[in-house]
């Protein structure tokens, strides 16, 4: 496949619920990387914005090592218009990937149709062909606030922004709720919106495939 | 505009771990003494038991390791004020001793496991069903223990509830078996109005205290030591016991304690009982499960059901004493038996115990710290259905 440019793909519609079908029966979300990044803040504040906010059933579940920084970090978050039951993924529809490691072992989960969002530097060798979007989120974080501690913050804007499952209004509202009365809300709401710009961007430019299932936003 | 953070109808909603709910549940049970030592994965529990009880003039307290936990929440109810403590696995062995001390001086107490791998330190992090066992026969001697389990957040809240309901009706220990994934995993939690909550209150003596004796026991065969403090005086002793609590050699004694401890949980065991059916009325297979594992059986009846293939589920909430009249009726006209657990085999016992050689009974069995997962229930199924 020589490079393409995939602007038409279901991203760049402007549905109201996004990416997300009409009906959902399951839809799984899968946030993976180390200990430390905020996965599980992430996961919980995605699927508390959900279920609270934009009135979908959610749940959130969580798997991560013994050790407080560093060890493989997971959070699962399943949307659905039913009850669920099964609380983790079996093969999820977004995996968002940032860390080589979490890329590397999840990627192949993937539903064929389904999205990774990796970080600019968690794809080392290409995994499979599913649709891959790199974002320079880490780069972001260091570039525009000196400090990598926001990410998940990035992250989360950029998959609310770029989408479109979870309703922005919603998302900032449990980041408000999360943070309330904290000297970090601010720093937190700033990260927010530096995601969605980043999502904005990628979804106005559109992306260009440069080798199957890898797009960049060139 | 913030998250809405009650219902259309004024409920307190909120989207919380398990082990969160279950603080909500036993602040709205009553309970007002926690004594603990944190261990994962349920150290939420002790961390929001320690935000929540000084708000509410209640006491917390962070013990120097389990055993000692487990004594205080005795000594605790025995003055009166609703306890509990929680812990996992490893907490769960060191509190044994103790928790037999309580079957037999009969003071309420309500225990959480938040189930993690063992044996021994095991896996921290990772989920399990391994204590289903150790919950009924922890410690050592003759015993009924109660034993409940929730299988969804909200069902956490409302099973706290319960567990201190029970302990206050039997005058027993109540042990709530969470696991891993339930303790830590979040869904939306409905909070119940005070007025909604149906609670059971220490049964007190009505009797002048120079006629009061403490294991004399009442209409429903379960007798009710005072709280101290009240004036009532008596002996309060691990060693079997006459009615007046003083240690007794006589046989009839010896054996109407230990049947007080039993009966006043078997006789009313239909009480006691909660358990709900899935799909059951035209089954042909029946999954047995409880807790994250339910979770997991009710997502594989759903596929398989898509697919006409007729199996139901029973979603025991009572593991201990074993709903076993609810099993054999259902089992009746099924053609096997899966019994899904997070363990090497546990629950398939008592489900051995009471159904007929006829039917099969298979053990759908994960023990890898991973939960057990919708598609092993349906292969283990097929298998049964080809084969």
């Amino acid at each position: 496949m020589s490079t393409k440019s995939v602007k038409n793909s279901k991203i760049m519609n402007n549905n109201k619920n996004g990416i997300l079908p009409d009906k959902i029966d399951r839809f799984e979300v899968r946030i993976a990387g180390a200990g430390g990044q905020g996965i599980i803040s992430m996961g919980m504040l995605l699927a508390k914005a959900i279920s609270l906010g934009d009135k979908k059933n959610a749940s959130q579940s969580q798997s991560y090592g013994p050790e407080a920084r560093g060890g493989a970090t997971l959070a699962d978050v399943i949307i659905s218009d039913k009850t669920i039951y099964f609380p983790e993924c079996i093969t999820p529809d977004i995996l968002i990937a940032l860390t080589p490691g979490a890329y590397e072992y999840y990627a192949a989960s993937v539903k064929p149709n389904g999205i990774i969002i990796a970080d600019s530097n968690a794809v080392e060798t290409v995994v499979g062909s599913v649709m891959t979007v790199e974002v320079p989120i880490l780069k972001t974080c260091l570039d525009k606030f000196l400090n990598p501690i926001v990410a998940n913050m990035v992250t989360l804007g950029f998959l609310t922004e770029f989408t479109g499952i979870v309703s922005k209004k919603s998302i900032k509202s449990a980041v408000e709720d999360r943070f309330e009365k904290s000297k970090f809300l601010e720093s937190n709401l700033k990260a927010l919106k530096a995601g969605f710009e980043l999502g904005k961007k990628f979804k106005s430019e559109g992306l260009t495939q440069i080798e199957p299932g890898i797009c960049l936003n060139l | 505009m913030p998250l809405p953070r009650t219902t259309a109808d004024g409920h307190p909603i909120m989207f919380v771990q398990g082990n969160e709910a279950c603080v909500q549940g036993a602040i709205a049970a009553g309970c007002r003494f926690f004594a603990g030592y944190p261990i994962t994965p349920s150290s939420e529990i002790a961390e929001g038991m320690s935000r929540e009880l000084p708000k509410i003039g209640g006491t917390f307290i962070q013990m120097e390791d389990e055993i000692a936990s487990i004594a205080a929440i005795i000594g605790g109810s025995a003055a009166g004020a609703k306890s509990m403590t929680a812990t996992s696995g490893p907490g769960f062995s060191l509190m044994q001793e103790n928790i037999g001390y309580a079957y037999i001086v009969e003071i309420p107490i309500v225990i959480i496991n938040v189930q993690r791998g063992g044996p021994s330190t095991g896996l921290p992090t990772k989920l399990s069903q391994s204590d289903t066992m150790q919950a009924r026969w922890g410690t050592h001697g003759d015993y009924t223990a109660i034993a409940i389990a929730p299988s969804s957040i909200q069902e956490v809240y409302d099973m706290t509830i319960d567990a201190f309901n029970l302990a206050e009706k039997y005058s027993t220990p109540v042990i709530l078996l969470m696991d891993e994934l339930i303790g830590h995993m979040r869904e939306k939690l409905i909070l119940k109005h005070d007025c909604e909550l149906e609670l059971r209150e220490r049964c007190l003596p009505e009797v002048p205290t120079e006629w009061y004796v403490p294991y004399k026991s009442q209409t429903n065969l379960v007798s009710h030591p005072a709280p101290f403090g009240m004036g009532y005086r008596y002996s309060v002793t691990g060693l079997i016991h006459d009615t007046t609590g003083f240690p007794t050699q006589i046989s009839a004694e010896i054996k109407s304690n230990l049947e007080s401890i039993r009966n006043k949980i078997i006789t009313h065991r239909q009480d006691i009982w909660k358990w709900q059916e899935y799909y059951t009325e035209d089954m042909k297979y029946l999954i047995i499960a409880y807790g994250s594992a339910a979770r997991a059986a009710r997502d594989a009846i759903e596929t398989m059901r898509a697919k006409r293939i007729k199996v139901g589920l029973i979603e025991l909430k009572t593991i201990w004493p074993f709903p076993d009249n609810p099993i054999k009726k259902l089992a009746y006209h099924t053609k096997a038996v899966f019994v899904a657990e997070n363990n090497m085999g546990q629950l398939i016992h008592p489900v051995r115990e009471v159904l007929p050689e006829r039917i099969d009974i298979i053990g759908v069995q994960r023990y890898d710290g991973r939960p057990l997962e919708p598609m092993e229930i349906i292969r283990a199924v097929k298998e049964e259905i080809y084969a």
